[in-house]
């Protein structure tokens, strides 16, 4: 990420801080995102990782104002230098689809399917360039030519059900791509497919990215996906983000438990076989009766007296590295003694689906 | 993994030549031509008691149906399932009732596998009233808390409703469930598939341990690589419906013969980043075709970097690479493919 960034200070794409999403429920308020601040520089890869729940794509649905009806969100959300946070949908729109957009784990939930491909793009194309519908479409066929579909001026007259899944998530980058935007939000675009295929659309995002320079926010809980994909990476646990740097030194020195203890949990395609598998005891709590201290205390190997009272903060500890951590620095030999796994869960909430 | 299985003993399971067809529907009404997709075609292999088969392959390669086939789910259209000497696939519904005793399924979904309006105890004392109705209501409770403890529940929590848990908690529910009876055989269907990272780790331990403790024979069904390796001895490769290649754990995964299993290991990715960067990646082209008109000759020569004329005229057979290692590819011998080879040979996709 950094060659950009060498010479003149780093330009902000987006600058996110304080961000809050909440819904209510049936069952009273739930915050989905807990003051989250960050930012995403020209050019670069940001990866964000977390579990179900963990808020990594509400994050994302409300800065492109695409929160369902009882959520609503707060703080601020600045699209190089102008707030777009609560901007109502006309006015979204000015940056939403042209300079910001978004693909999803499901390109058939996404794609009309009673509309061809081709009306669906030339539509985008017509609407923010301004442009002719000749000029729209020959255009459309270049950009499903460069996410590589086979005969695409034939295919771009198909419907969507007409391709198959790996080929419609291309679609779906295709028609991200069409206005060039500054921003791409990728929230589990390769999840839904078969790991050869999911390996040829990561391929494909890492060459757009190297073509036309566009930051990409890869939002996943595929610790893989982002190892390969990303330059900076955030960790979210519980709405928050307990953990953020540079790839390399998440992925080879990690300083949050939550962080240390997922990367050990995977089983891997070099690891030694055998054994017990390292794993995060517990399960991921209610959002609806989150503990007042550190929402990772109750499954954490270190916890100690202060992390049940007091939530620690998201706080610098070196160079491009944050943490939300009262330990100042894990052990490096890991925890003193594993807990046990069979161990009966703390005397849980009733969990949410 | 334990090394709980010898060499010398005698398979539990036998399947022969397996095949799943399903005819699809008639194209007009006076046709006289029906299509079958073959979901499992020809497949043959031995399980031990207390070991550990993985089987893998992307959406589509049979791998579900080949599981459902081995419990008679789905009848199987051909071929033997040798269940302790005997063929199940001959057997009559209320014949094949009494084997069930000793063969379990666990599902990827866990909550939709659970029935919401049951107890927790009573769902995992199902079998148990089924199977074994001398058993008294008190004896069957007692038995479910012993159970639930063992799994890594609350045995306070028999009275609850499947809603109330969480996702990991339901799926060890479904394993308590499918080990009341004391099963020697259990097919996990994608069983951690649908679990957060975090919650995949504790299942694949309970499923290892339990293992352990009742020297059971598991077929492990999943896409994920890693997981596959971790758990199972051997590890079968599977598509469209046909096996390409068998092995023990550490052949497939150190040395694999077929340019399918080579690429999907090579695909996996890495969490770690300089490896998951420098890797050397066999990159397929294309889809998989459909399976209603599967090319001819090798199924993966569509999306094979290596394939010839031959591959298109010939079959290949599976043969034996070295002792229990067999591969389905006409080029087994040759060096495994290593870098990403872009040939823009496009599969006939749908």
């Amino acid at each position: 990420m950094n060659d950009a960034a060498a010479g003149a200070p780093p330009v902000n794409v987006l600058e996110v801080s304080n961000l809050d999403t909440r819904f209510s429920t049936r069952d009273g308020e739930v915050s989905a995102v807990n003051g989250v601040s960050f930012d995403v520089r020209a050019g670069e890869t940001l990866g964000v990782v977390g579990e179900s729940g963990s808020g990594k794509s509400q994050i994302f649905m409300s800065i492109m104002g695409l929160l369902a009806t009882n959520g609503w969100a707060t703080g601020s959300v600045k699209y190089r230098g102008d707030e777009i946070l609560g901007l109502p949908p006309a006015k979204l729109n000015r940056v939403r689809g042209s300079k910001l957009s978004m693909i999803f784990q499901d390109p058939m939930t996404s794609l009309n399917p009673f509309l061809r491909i081709s009306t669906q793009m030339t539509e985008v194309l017509v609407q923010h360039m301004g442009m002719t519908h000749s000029q729209a479409m020959n255009r459309s066929i270049e950009m499903l030519d460069l996410v590589r579909i086979p005969e695409a001026r034939r295919r771009v007259r198909m419907y969507p059900h007409e391709f198959s899944g790996g080929m419609r998530q291309r679609v779906m980058i295709a028609m991200a791509l069409l206005c060039q935007p500054d921003l791409l939000i990728a929230d589990e675009p390769s999840t839904a497919l078969d790991v050869t295929v999911q390996a040829q659309i990561l391929d494909l995002m890492r060459d757009l990215k190297r073509e036309f320079n566009t930051s990409i926010i890869m939002i996943t809980h595929d610790l893989g996906v982002i190892a390969g994909l990303s330059d900076r990476v955030m960790v979210m646990y519980a709405g928050n983000i307990v953990e953020a740097g540079d790839v390399r030194e998440i992925f080879y020195s990690p300083q949050h438990p939550y962080t240390e203890g997922l990367l050990k949990s995977m089983p891997r395609l070099d690891s030694e076989t055998g054994g017990e598998l390292p794993s995060i005891a517990g399960q991921p709590p209610n959002l609806q009766h989150l503990p007042p201290g550190c929402k990772f205390e109750v499954r954490c190997p270190y916890r100690f007296k202060r992390c049940v009272a007091e939530q620690p903060a998201l706080l610098p500890f070196a160079p491009g590295r944050a943490k939300a951590c009262h330990l100042s620095q894990l052990p490096p030999e890991g925890p003193a003694e594993a807990p046990r796994q069979r161990d009966q869960e703390p005397a849980a909430q009733p969990a949410t689906a | 993994m334990p090394d709980s299985h010898t060499a010398s003993s005698q398979p539990i399971l036998s399947v022969r030549d397996l095949k799943v067809h399903f005819a699809m529907p008639k194209r007009g009404l006076f046709s006289s031509h029906r299509d079958y997709v073959k979901a499992v075609d020809g497949i043959s292999f031995d399980l031990k008691p207390g070991e550990t088969m993985g089987i893998v392959g992307e959406s589509g390669c049979g791998k579900s149906t080949l599981g459902r086939a081995v419990l008679r789910l789905i009848d199987p259209t051909g071929g033997q399932v040798v269940w302790l000497g005997e063929d199940l696939a001959q057997l009559s519904t209320s014949g094949m009732r009494s084997k069930r005793e000793d063969m379990q399924i666990i599902f990827q979904d866990p909550l939709a596998s659970l029935d919401p309006r049951m107890t927790v105890g009573d769902i995992i004392a199902e079998p148990l009233r089924t199977f074994k109705p001398e058993v008294t209501k008190q004896q069957a409770r007692e038995h479910v808390r012993e159970l639930m403890a063992q799994v890594g529940l609350m045995p306070e929590m028999i009275n609850r409703y499947p809603h109330e848990f969480s996702g990991g908690q339901c799926q060890r529910i479904g394993i308590a469930r499918a080990m009341i009876l004391r099963p020697k055989l259990v097919i996990c269907d994608e069983p951690v598939s649908a679990l957060d990272v975090s919650i995949q780790s504790q299942i694949v331990n309970l499923l290892m341990e339990l293992q352990r403790d009742m020297n059971l024979s598991l077929i492990f069904i999943s896409h994920d690589l890693s997981v596959v390796r971790h758990i199972s001895h051997r590890i079968m490769v599977l598509y469209l419906g046909k096996l390409v290649e068998v092995a023990d754990r550490d052949s497939i995964y150190d040395n694999p013969r077929h340019p399918y299993t080579q690429a999907l290991i090579s695909a996996v990715p890495l969490p770690d980043p300089d490896a998951e960067r420098s890797k050397s990646r066999v990159v397929l082209t294309g889809d998989l075709p459909s399976p209603l008109n599967p090319p001819s000759g090798c199924y993966f020569r569509t999306r094979c970097p290596r394939a010839t004329d031959l591959c298109a005229q010939q079959e290949p057979p599976l043969v034996d690479v070295e002792d229990g290692h067999r591969a389905a590819c006409h080029y087994w011998d040759s060096e495994p493919l290593t870098s990403s080879t872009e040939t823009s040979r496009s599969g006939p996709e749908t």
